[in-house]
């Protein structure tokens, strides 16, 4: 049996100190209360803070228990933040693709589209931020859902948008295992006609799935002949994943 | 032959940013640090200008490793900067004398006042285009040199050196003390209220005016043209260009002719309209200034309408009051309610900008009622941005006689849809962002690679500019009216406040 970790022990104990202190605590304090050193305990608060477990009163002085701590079951980005995050990168990959590009969360068993570029072209696109997608249907909700833990990969219902979506939930499962083997996802025709999409994960803090980013586009320019994904998209969607997941991990 | 790209550094308020530019405009890497805001006191402003210069070098390194590049890649240097803020170094030891001094800071009101006198803050506006504030860098300088014990003498006797934030970057880029060169553009000079706006000089009248020793300023190049080769950071390399940043934002949007107009939302934001070769001075409170010079080129000049608190104030709602955790949540908590609920926040922190140009204003919350939670202040945080663009829109089309029919924007806050949708409501006109929101750092790459011939001419950077997204104009008439109304009100209310002593 694999031992514990030292770290994780020490972590649970600050976590229950600071929440028996409603004015906070200080490095000292901490260091005091559990015998151990200041740098050791100010490395632990460092990364508390970092992963949104604690916050720092005005003068730096004292750490309490966040608010977001109290909510551990609810989302823990904010879909306005993902955006503000994404959108350099999204851009970046719908000038270089010339496809539309979307980024979208998994909200209540549905994919929520958090942010929306336009395909580079000047022609009338209405912007669809805040529209839903089904998730079984398309790239971007194929990227999340292969490593949602919620239980939304396991709907009751599979509908059918075209004759090519996936509505057998056992292939639905084979397909979300291929996409975590891949690391990215794919689509032809499965929820419009002639349309077909590429995502891939967007990966937070210690590798959660935040959402997914991705571009849509007529089938012929996504796939070859064969209808298979261009691999030169691919990799620019999966450096794009890369990309913020590695903005929102550095400083967050 | 290995791809090559243009960097442009983009010294800003909070950070300092180097992005990497292809060939078609696009995005390919970005580093960014932020430096310390210092506040030793109430409306001061400061920064550490050699914190600034260690980040600048530590970022164009981080630009060039993200993407595996050699800096034997990079053809061209492009800067863009924070404008008027003001620094004084030592020309013989490279240190900068105290910090620099940000457009923010307001320490220069009773001197400013005082320089205004009987002949109003429009005294020098017909040379330099300005009115006298404290927003401007040389009553900035004069008091620099008047509160520093000796360094007039030291200044007359030509040990210091005077420079905008670009200036100080490129004295540093070519070598500093070794050799560097002491150099600024036509934009950031337009905005010091030293330079004539027509003949693009130095001009003796407001020297003597500020009383501002000639000795201490740097040479007035274009905006776009080869200042010289860089010998620290990317040894070799050209530096192709420097433009104040909201000018490089203009440039980058490619608002290259007269009637074209773009407003950039970040700490504050700037609402700048292209006049072409044309000085069109301003009745209704917008700035006359140069918009850029390319190379032996005539100059081409703008209207501007500054406000100064924009995504600070976001900031402050952040920081200040801790209603949120990062500046995008705003939008999120601004969601949990239909509408303002009657508030409405007038961010006069240093007093009002354009059309205003109120020193005495301070901020108000107006129509504060028990009803008012955090949502409806969210919300007006927000409004605030969109209440300050509709009046200088408005007064931008009585200066010009034109009305806009669609407004461009860039900026982080275009991140924020609801602001966005907001702005379209208000303006009643289509707002558009273009694919590369970071337009001030496009603008100073393009600048930087035309000078170098990277990219040939401005039609090429045209047919670079795409559209990303749109908001259309929704609001009822209507309520359009009464809104603004209601905003005027609250505006009226923040006058007066700072009283003579």
């Amino acid at each position: 049996m694999p031992g514990t970790v030292q770290s994780i022990e020490r972590a649970a104990a600050v976590l229950r100190l600071l929440a028996a202190a409603p004015d906070g605590l200080g490095v000292a304090d901490l260091g005091n209360a559990l015998g151990l050193a200041k740098t050791t305990v100010h490395g632990i608060l460092r990364t508390l803070h970092q992963v949104g477990f604690v916050e720092q009163d005005h003068s730096g002085a004292h750490y309490h228990l966040s608010d977001a701590f109290g909510r551990l079951g609810e989302t823990y980005l904010d879909s306005n933040e993902l955006r503000s995050r994404a959108i350099n990168w999204a851009d970046s990959l719908a000038s270089r693709s010339g496809e539309v590009v979307r980024v979208g969360r998994l909200v209540e068993g549905k994919l929520v589209v958090v942010h929306h570029v336009f395909r580079p072209d000047d022609s009338d696109q209405d912007l669809d931020v805040g529209t839903t997608l089904p998730p079984h249907a398309c790239a971007l909700g194929k990227a999340v859902l292969a490593f949602d833990t919620s239980g939304a990969a396991r709907p009751a219902k599979l509908e059918a948008y075209t004759t090519r979506t996936i509505v057998d939930p056992a292939r639905l499962a084979d397909e979300l295992a291929a996409v975590r083997t891949k690391g990215w996802a794919g689509e032809c025709e499965e929820y419009i006609v002639e349309m077909a999409s590429i995502a891939a994960p967007i990966r937070g803090l210690g590798g959660l799935v935040v959402g997914a980013v991705g571009m849509t586009g007529r089938i012929e320019r996504i796939c070859d002949s064969r209808l298979r994904h261009r691999p030169d998209l691919i990799s620019m969607v999966r450096a794009t994943a890369e990309a913020i997941g590695r903005d929102l991990r550095e400083d967050s | 032959m290995a791809e090559q790209y243009v960097a442009a550094v983009d010294q800003g308020t909070n950070s300092s940013r180097c992005i990497l530019f292809d060939r078609r405009g696009r995005l390919v890497s970005v580093a960014q640090r932020e430096h310390r805001q210092l506040f030793p006191r109430p409306g001061w402003v400061e920064h550490d200008a050699t914190e600034i210069w260690r980040n600048v070098t530590r970022v164009v390194p981080a630009a060039v490793r993200q993407i595996g590049a050699e800096p034997s890649q990079i053809v061209a240097i492009g800067i863009a900067n924070q404008r008027e803020t003001s620094l004084l170094w030592d020309r013989w030891t490279g240190q900068p004398i105290g910090h620099a001094v940000v457009w923010q800071d307001t320490r220069t009101d009773r001197l400013v006042s005082e320089l205004a006198g009987d002949q109003g803050p429009d005294r020098f506006a017909d040379l330099c285009g300005l009115p006298l504030t404290t927003y401007f860098s040389a009553p900035r300088i004069r008091w620099m040199l008047d509160h520093t014990t000796g360094l007039r003498q030291r200044a007359e006797r030509g040990e210091v050196l005077f420079g905008t934030m670009e200036s100080w970057l490129i004295w540093n880029f070519t070598g500093g003390v070794n050799g560097g060169l002491h150099v600024t553009d036509v934009t950031n000079a337009s905005r010091t209220m030293l330079m004539n706006i027509e003949t693009l000089q130095w001009d003796d009248t407001l020297l003597e005016a500020f009383d501002v020793p000639r000795v201490i300023l740097p040479e007035i190049r274009p905006s776009s043209g080869v200042f010289g080769l860089a010998t620290e950071v990317l040894p070799g390399v050209r530096i192709g260009a420097a433009l104040g940043d909201q000018q490089a934002a203009l440039f980058g949007q490619t608002c290259f002719s007269a009637g074209e107009a773009k407003c950039t939302y970040g700490t504050g934001s700037f609402l700048l309209l292209h006049t072409g070769q044309e000085i069109v001075r301003s009745k209704h409170g917008m700035l006359t200034t140069v918009a850029y010079q390319i190379g032996t080129e005539p100059a081409s000049y703008a209207l501007e309408g500054s406000m100064a608190v924009t995504g600070s104030l976001v900031q402050w709602f952040r920081d200040g009051l801790g209603l949120i955790h990062t500046a995008a949540e705003i939008e999120t908590l601004a969601r949990t309610v239909e509408d303002n609920g009657g508030a409405y926040i007038v961010p006069a922190f240093s007093g009002l900008f354009a059309p205003h140009w109120r020193s005495e204003a301070r901020g108000v919350i107006a129509g504060l009622t028990g009803y008012i939670t955090k949502g409806h202040l969210a919300r007006a945080v927000l409004e605030a941005t969109g209440f300050q663009t509709l009046e200088v829109v408005d007064a931008m089309n009585a200066d010009s006689g034109i009305a806009l029919t669609a407004l461009k924007v860039d900026g982080g806050m275009t991140a924020n849809n609801l602001l966005m949708q907001f702005l379209a409501d208000l303006l009643d006109v289509r707002v558009v962002r273009p694919m590369v929101t970071e337009t001030v750092s496009l603008g100073a790459a393009y600048g930087a690679g035309l000078a170098v011939g990277y990219w040939p001419d401005l039609e090429g950077l045209r047919s670079n500019w795409h559209r990303a997204g749109q908001w259309l104009p929704h609001m009822d008439p209507a309520r359009r009216a009464t809104e603004y109304e209601n905003w005027k009100a609250a505006v009226q209310r923040t006058f007066n406040w700072i009283r003579p002593e």
